[in-house]
């Protein structure tokens, strides 16, 4: 192993920490990163319950979780930089390496992937050029195979900086990373009329509103399908002590009910 | 009789901005809190407890026990963790309940906080679906300017603040030790019980780990009464659930039921099998739940029921698998995903899944040895119960379930590969042909 100072880790397991990513921060960002971190940190009891929050954040900055944004967390929250990797290592939302501006993560846990979703990232990974998290070279899309994402329901799912894209195809996948390369505005099937940016994601991760949670729909089809068969045949729960009208008799026929 | 399916946090899904205060309130949206706080905090557990609900989580643990078996009040802090950190392969109810109706969780979390002497709650939610945490901080930031929260609930004196937290991407955070962990900004890895959370939780105080479900169920309770929840469901597994249906169904989709339901009436529900295939083999609960044939469409799905049968009620995830499926290449996928999440604090789940990881890939490529079915079931024997939280036995589960009812699908592995025998492209939910060859030419 080469003992040079300056050699790259692309490993697995290893932060890629490059003397890039080392550069101190400029004097305006790191106050801003500051005040966000002190307000990140009075949501909590105990200041190190601030630490993944503030991952999020050094990515919002950085697209990635840099090696200036550990010594960050590590300066602002008393630990070691040691720690701090530690924690970042183990959860797959942070990256270690430059991310792209959207990630694109197709389901291929079983149920989606059995469904169709294997067909979309053979199909999607062979367009693109890319494997699993690997990054386009125009730096615009990184691509996963991500697992289970609880919407199984509208399986094949994609997530697209983790809002649903339900129902997808392998064409409507190849459609939806051409019209991010090429710079339209993209919107999720259940999520906000616009899929922002990377860095604008982990900014929300962080804890930060970008105040959209008023867009989008509140339930898709599939959500709702229970609801409407329920509604088209009448069906309602039972009523309770406290709604008007009596609501024991549902409650006293249900035990000798013969089903 | 109770009706078949029984909309109560489903109730207004479909209402345009169904997400808002104006919506929940519209519904009797807070009641319960103002109910709740006029009453003792004991009464209010006494609700809870005297519902029998039973956590919505997967475990099935007494939501109204769980609660009582905290450490009595020192003084100190004591707290409310919802986990929200749905992550069981094929488990998708709590996401879309968060994101249609956020308020019941809130005034579920802070009618839960009084009842324990909770001041501080925290939502933990999985980071990968951002949506979703944004409807959850903006209903806390509603409730809190509507006074629901705050330093004065509701004007009673009560105090209840609430931190929504994103994760950020592992599944072993479901489990309630490991995210107490996360929680506190370390690696999510399970802790050593006892002491159990309810003695040394977060922060080592008191506090009780709650499913979304659970605690947004606490409203109806607490307004409607014990006797009403009481009045769904079975004896021993009272009230209602969100079934999610998904898979080879003609309508996937969620479902709220009493609990004792059966899957043959969730699978008429949603329209059949799709294109009147087979049906071949289904989970009740998710990935980490035995698998379920034909045979067992008839059982109840309550958790006693399903544990009689085999199998755990989990979190009612319902995922259909028909005949075109290859069961084989179905479990190598959970396989793979249970390698991948072990988060290697345990001998027996870090080496145990690699291992099983690799037998199972080679009998899905039709590679497997003469003696790899047994060996798997030999790893699986020394991975469960052996290991340091319920992950390690989970990923046994589909291993174990599905030798047992397709074991020579695992011998034909000995030769012939998976997708040989089960051709993927049957199985999807689009035409491959046409869309190959278009995602073909736009390449």
């Amino acid at each position: 192993m080469s003992a040079d100072p300056n050699e790259t880790w692309n490993a697995s397991g290893f932060l890629h920490v490059s003397p890039e990513s080392k550069r101190p921060y400029a004097a305006d960002v790191l106050e801003s990163l500051h005040a966000d971190a002190a307000e990140i940190i009075a949501r909590y009891p105990q200041k190190r319950s601030a630490l993944l929050p503030l991952l999020h954040l050094v990515q919002s900055v950085d697209g990635y979780v840099s090696g200036r944004g550990v010594s960050f967390c590590a300066e602002v929250l008393d630990l070691t930089t040691a720690e701090v990797s530690g924690v970042a290592t183990f959860y797959t939302q942070y990256k270690r390496h430059p991310n792209g501006e959207y990630t694109v993560g197709v389901c291929t846990n079983t149920l989606c992937a059995i469904m169709g979703g294997d067909q979309i990232w053979d199909t999607v990974s062979e367009h693109l050029g890319v494997g699993h998290d690997e990054t386009t070279g125009d730096g615009k899309i990184t691509l996963e195979r991500i697992e289970c994402n609880a919407a199984c329901d509208y399986a094949p799912v994609v997530m697209t900086n983790w809002e649903f894209f339900d129902n997808q195809t392998p064409d409507s996948t190849v459609k939806l990373v051409d019209d991010l390369r090429a710079g339209k505005q993209v919107a999720p099937t259940r999520g906000p009329s616009r899929v922002c940016t990377f860095k604008e994601v982990s900014r929300v991760l962080a804890g930060f509103d970008d105040g959209l949670a008023d867009e989008g729909v509140g339930a898709g089809p599939a959500s709702l399908l229970g609801l409407r068969i329920a509604k088209d045949n009448g069906w309602v729960a039972p009523e309770g002590g406290d709604s008007a009208g009596s609501g024991t008799a549902s409650s006293t026929d249900r035990k000798d009910g013969s089903q | 009789m109770t009706d078949t399916l029984t909309p109560i946090l489903t109730k207004f899904w479909d209402d345009p901005q169904s997400w808002t205060l104006a919506t929940y309130e519209k519904h009797d949206g807070y009641k319960a809190l103002r109910k709740a706080l006029g009453m003792k905090p004991e009464e209010v557990l006494g609700a809870v407890k005297d519902s029998n609900i039973r956590g919505r989580g997967g475990a099935g643990f007494p939501t109204g026990m769980k609660w009582s078996f905290m450490s009595p009040p020192d003084g100190g802090p004591r707290y409310l963790v919802v986990n929200a950190d749905e992550s069981e392969p094929g488990t998708c109810k709590d996401v879309p309940l968060m994101m249609a109706n956020p308020h019941s969780l809130i005034e579920g979390v802070a009618i839960s906080s009084y009842a324990i002497g909770c001041e501080h709650a925290f939502i933990y939610l999985r980071g990968e679906v951002v949506h979703v945490y944004r409807r959850l901080l903006r209903a806390v930031e509603e409730a809190r300017a509507a006074g629901y929260l705050g330093d004065n609930v509701a004007g009673s004196g009560v105090k209840v603040e609430i931190t929504v937290h994103a994760g950020a991407g592992a599944y072993i955070c479901g489990e309630e030790t490991a995210l107490l962990d996360s929680l506190e900004g370390r690696r999510g890895q399970p802790r050593l019980k006892p002491p159990f959370p309810g003695a040394a939780g977060l922060y080592a105080r008191p506090t009780s780990v709650n499913n979304v479900e659970s605690i947004a169920s606490v409203p109806g309770i607490i307004l409607e009464g014990s006797d009403w929840f009481k009045g769904m469901g079975t004896e021993k597994s009272t009230g209602f659930g969100i079934f999610s249906l998904s898979g080879h169904v003609t309508n996937p989709g969620q479902f709220e039921a009493p609990l004792g339901i059966t899957m043959r009436e969730l699978i008429d529900l949603a329209g059949g099998m799709r294109g009147g295939r087979k049906l071949k083999f289904w989970t009740p609960g998710g990935s980490s739940t035995p698998i379920f044939t034909e045979e067992h469409l008839d059982v109840p799905l309550d958790f006693d029921s399903v544990a009689a049968a085999g199998s755990m009620l989990g979190t009612r995830a319902l995922q259909v698998f028909d005949e075109t499926v290859s069961v084989v290449r179905a479990v190598s996928r959970w396989t793979d995903f249970y390698a991948h999440e072990s988060c290697g604090k345990c001998t027996p789940c870090r080496e145990g899944t690699w291992w099983l990881r690799q037998i199972m890939t080679r009998i899905e490529n039709g590679q497997g040895t003469q003696d790899d079915i047994d060996k798997l079931l030999d790893i699986c024997d020394n991975i469960l119960g052996r290991s340091f939280c319920a992950l390690g036995d989970a990923a046994t589960s589909p291993i174990t379930s599905a030798v047992k009812y397709f074991r020579e699908e695992f011998e034909i592995g000995m030769h012939t590969p998976a997708h040989v025998l089960f051709p993927p492209e049957r199985s999807v939910l689009f035409d491959v042909n046409t869309k190959e060859s278009s995602g073909m030419v736009s390449a």
